[in-house]
C-alpha cells in the first residue's frame, strides 16, 4: 500500500469507530448531528472539498460532487447514520479500487520487465558492470549464467543455450556457439560467454519490444471511446433525472418531498460511470500484457479489438506456412541403397552453392574425401558432371539426363526432382521441396474450430505446388503464381467479399508483404524476433515463426474482448436495475454504493483475468 | 514534437479521459493521449514543448484530479 492508501485506510476506521460511538450515545436534536459530523468529516473532509473546490473552477458532476450531494442531502432529512456510513462506505470502495488498480498495473508491468538492468563489459582488462546504455557497437559484454542477455550480440568466446520465453513465451533453449547472435531480453541459461554487441540499447531488440508493448495502450479501441463518450453524457443525465426525481412526483402527486429526495440522492450515488471507465482499458491492457508474454505482441487495443473479429485468414505461403527452405524429402535409388545415391549426388554438387545443392549436402551430413572426387563441371541450367571413384557422375534435372541420352523416371509428388546417372545408367531421383512447418495443419483445424469462416492462400509458386500445399492444409481457397502487387488486388477483393462486421487478417512473414500487411483490416507478421522491418510493418507481431501462436493470439484477443463485453454489461445492468429501484425507492444508499464502487471492483477483477492466459 | 511524460497518482480513469479532452482544447496542443494504465502522457505540438505549456497543462490536470501530478 502506497502512505496514501495507509493513511485513507486509517482514516476509514477512524470514522468507523466514531459512527459507532455517535450511533450509541444518547444524543438528539443539534447534538446529534455534531456528533455525527465528526466521522463524517473525518471520512469525507477531502471529497466534500474536492467538490466545493471543483465547482468554483467549473467541474461539476465528478464524484466528489455527487457524494457530496447525497450525503449532504442525508443530513438535510435527518438520516445521518446514513449519511456517515455512505461516506464510509464510498472511501472503503475508492481504497479498493486505487489498491486493485495499483496492484494489476504492478502485475501487468512485472509480465512485460524484460528489461535487463545491469551488463558486464570488458574495458582495460576488466570486468566492469554498467547500464546497458551506455556500452557501444563492438565492445565485449560478458554473459554469466542466469544473466538477462542485456544487448543484441555475436558470441565471441564460449558456448551456451539460451533461454528465448521471454520474448516468445516459448520455453525451448536454444544452443549458441561461436559465431551466433544472441537477442537481448533472453536469457542465458548455462554457460558464461562473452559476445560483441552489434547495436546500442535504444536499438536493441528489448528496447524495440518494450516501446511497443508500453505504447500499445495509447491506440484506443472502439469500445473504449464508445464508453468515454457514454460516460460524458451518462452523468449529467443521471444528475437531471435525480432532480426531476426529487420535484416532480411529490408536486405532480402532492405527496411529502422527503422520501422523494432520499430516492433521487440513491440515484446520484449511481450515477459515477467510473466501474466502466475503469475496467475497459484495463482488460485491453491485461490482454495486451498476457499476449506479450506468449510471444504474441500487439500494438494497440484497437488492433486487438479487430483481430478478435477476424473471419477471413490470408496466409502468404513461402515462411509462412512452410519452412522457406528447401529440405530433401523424398530418395528414389534404382539399384544402390538411399544413403548410397544421397552420397554420390553430395559428392558431385560439393563445391555448389546452389540451394539445392546445399540442401542435399544439409541431408547427406557427411563430408567426402576430396581426393576422390575430380573433373567437377557446372552446366548451367542442367546440373553438374564429375567424376566420383573413376566413374562419371551426372546430376542434375531432367534436360541435363535428356542431353546425355538417359532414361529418367517422372515423380509424381510436388517438388524439383534432382536425377541421377553413374556412368551413363539411370541410378535414381531425390526429390527436394519446401516442407509445410509442423504445426500448420493442427493451427489451421484450430482456426476453423474456432469459427474462422474462410482461409486463404497467396503465393508466388507454381500452381501445382501452392495446390499441393493447399490440400494438405485443407485450405479454402489458393491463389498462385502472383506477383507482389497481385496479393494486394486479391486481398482488395476478399476484403470487399466479407459481411459488414467482420475483419480479414493477413499473416506473412513480413518481408516483401508490406503493403498487403498494410492493406488487410489487421496485418499479422511472423518469425518477427530479430526482424525490424516485421516490427514495424505490422498490426500484430507474432515472436517466433509458429502458425499456432496465431491461434493463441486470437484466443487471446476474443477472451479479452468477452470480458470486455462482461463488464459493460454487467456495469450497465447493475447500475441500471439499482435506478429503477431506487426511483422506487426499493433500493437504499447501500445499495448505491455497490452499484458504484462495489461493481467497479469487481469489474477490475475481471478485467485481470485477460492477463492470464492457459491453453 | 512528440514526447511522452508520465503522471503521479492518477488514480481515477473518467478523470483521465476528463484531463484528455481538455488537454486536446490547448490551442498549443496538436494531439494528446493519455493512458491510464500505464499513467502516461503521449503530447504532440507543432512547435517547441514549453515549460509553460507542461504547467498549464499540469494545472488543468490538478483541476480534475487534485493529487494528480505530472512529471517533467
Amino acid at each position: 500500500m502506497t502512505r496514501k492508501q495507509k493513511r485513507n485506510l486509517f482514516r476509514i476506521v477512524l470514522s468507523a469507530v466514531l459512527l459507532v460511538v455517535a450511533w450509541v450515545l444518547p444524543t438528539d436534536g443539534l447534538l446529534r448531528l455534531l456528533t455525527f459530523l465528526i466521522p463524517y468529516a473525518v471520512a469525507g473532509y477531502d471529497v466534500v472539498f474536492s467538490a466545493i473546490r471543483n465547482i468554483l473552477l467549473g467541474q461539476v458532476f465528478d464524484e466528489n460532487f455527487l457524494m457530496s450531494v447525497a450525503t449532504i442531502g442525508a443530513f438535510f432529512i435527518a438520516d445521518y447514520p446514513e449519511a456517515v456510513a455512505v461516506m464510509v462506505f464510498y472511501q472503503v470502495g475508492e481504497l479498493f479500487q486505487s489498491i486493485a488498480v495499483g496492484k494489476s498495473r504492478k502485475s501487468i508491468a512485472a509480465l512485460m520487465d524484460i528489461r535487463p538492468d545491469y551488463a558486464n563489459v570488458l574495458r582495460d582488462g576488466t570486468v566492469q558492470t554498467v547500464t546497458p546504455e551506455e556500452i557501444e557497437i563492438g565492445e565485449i559484454i560478458e554473459i554469466k549464467p542466469g544473466e538477462k542477455i542485456p544487448l543484441d550480440a555475436v558470441i565471441t568466446k564460449g558456448e551456451t543455450t539460451v533461454n528465448t520465453s521471454a520474448l516468445t513465451g516459448e520455453s525451448i533453449p536454444v544452443p549458441c556457439r561461436i559465431g551466433d547472435s544472441v537477442i537481448s531480453g533472453s536469457v542465458n541459461q548455462n554457460g558464461l560467454v562473452y559476445a560483441k554487441v552489434t547495436s546500442t540499447f535504444g536499438e536493441s531488440t528489448v528496447s524495440k519490444i518494450l516501446d511497443l508493448v508500453e505504447n500499445a495502450t495509447s491506440k484506443k479501441a472502439k469500445s473504449e471511446n464508445f464508453i468515454t463518450r457514454f460516460a460524458k453524457y451518462y452523468t449529467p443525465c443521471v444528475v437531471f433525472a435525480a432532480l426531476a426525481l426529487a420535484v416532480l412526483p411529490p408536486l405532480i402527486l402532492k405527496q411529502d418531498f422527503a422520501p422523494w429526495v432520499t430516492r433521487a440522492l440513491t440515484f446520484l450515488v449511481v450515477s459515477c460511470p467510473c466501474a466502466l471507465v475503469v475496467s475497459v482499458p484495463l482488460s485491453f491492457f491485461g490482454g495486451i500484457g498476457g499476449a506479450s508474454k506468449h510471444g504474441v505482441l500487439i500494438k494497440g487495443a484497437n488492433y486487438l479489438e479487430t483481430l478478435a473479429k477476424a473471419q477471413t485468414v490470408v496466409f502468404d505461403k513461402t515462411g509462412t506456412l512452410t519452412n522457406g527452405t528447401f529440405t530433401v524429402t523424398e530418395i528414389h535409388p534404382k539399384e544402390m541403397s538411399e544413403s548410397n545415391l544421397l552420397e554420390i549426388a553430395a559428392a558431385a554438387e560439393r563445391f555448389s552453392t546452389h540451394p539445392i545443392a546445399i540442401s542435399i549436402l544439409k541431408a547427406c551430413g557427411k563430408e567426402t574425401d576430396k581426393s576422390r572426387v575430380t573433373n567437377i563441371e557446372e552446366r548451367a541450367g542442367q546440373g553438374i558432371s564429375a567424376e566420383i571413384d573413376g566413374k562419371s557422375v551426372f546430376v542434375g534435372n531432367a534436360a541435363l539426363m535428356d542431353a546425355i541420352g538417359v532414361e529418367w523416371d517422372v515423380c509424381e509428388t510436388v517438388g524439383t526432382t534432382v536425377h541421377i546417372a553413374v556412368d551413363g545408367v539411370y541410378a535414381g531421383y531425390i526429390l527436394i521441396a519446401d516442407t509445410v512447418k509442423s504445426d500448420a495443419k493442427t493451427a489451421l483445424e484450430e482456426l476453423k474450430n474456432m469459427g474462422v469462416q474462410k482461409t486463404v492462400m497467396l503465393t508466388g509458386d507454381s500452381d501445382t505446388v501452392g495446390q499441393a500445399v493447399a490440400k494438405e492444409l485443407a485450405i479454402d481457397e489458393v491463389y498462385t503464381q502472383l506477383m507482389p502487387d497481385d496479393k494486394v488486388r486479391i486481398t482488395e477483393k476478399l476484403l470487399a467479399e466479407q459481411p459488414e462486421k467482420a475483419a480479414l487478417a493477413f499473416v506473412g512473414d513480413g518481408i516483401n508483404d508490406a503493403p498487403v500487411l498494410a492493406r488487410a483490416d489487421i496485418g499479422i507478421a511472423m518469425g518477427a524476433l530479430g526482424s525490424d522491418a516485421a516490427i514495424e510493418a505490422a498490426d500484430v507481431v507474432l515472436m517466433d515463426d509458429k502458425p499456432s501462436k496465431l491461434v493463441r493470439a486470437l484466443h487471446i484477443s476474443r477472451k479479452t474482448m468477452r470480458i470486455v463485453r462482461e463488464n459493460i454489461v454487467f456495469a450497465l445492468l447493475v447500475k441500471a436495475v439499482v435506478l429503477i429501484f431506487s426511483a422506487f425507492g426499493l433500493a437504499g444508499m447501500w445499495l448505491a454504493v455497490f452499484a458504484d464502487v462495489g461493481v467497479m471492483v469487481l469489474a477490475v477483477c475481471n478485467a485481470m483475468r485477460a492477463m492470464h492466459y492457459t491453453k | 514534437m512528440i514526447k511522452v511524460y508520465r503522471f503521479e497518482e492518477l488514480d481515477c480513469a473518467n478523470c483521465a479521459a476528463k484531463m484528455e479532452d481538455a488537454i486536446n482544447k490547448m490551442p498549443e496542443v496538436k494531439h494528446a493521449s493519455i493512458n491510464f494504465m500505464t499513467q502516461k502522457l503521449t503530447l504532440e505540438t507543432d512547435g517547441e514543448i514549453t515549460t509553460d505549456l507542461l504547467k498549464k497543462i499540469e494545472k488543468t490536470c490538478s483541476k480534475v484530479e487534485r493529487d494528480c501530478r505530472l512529471i517533467f
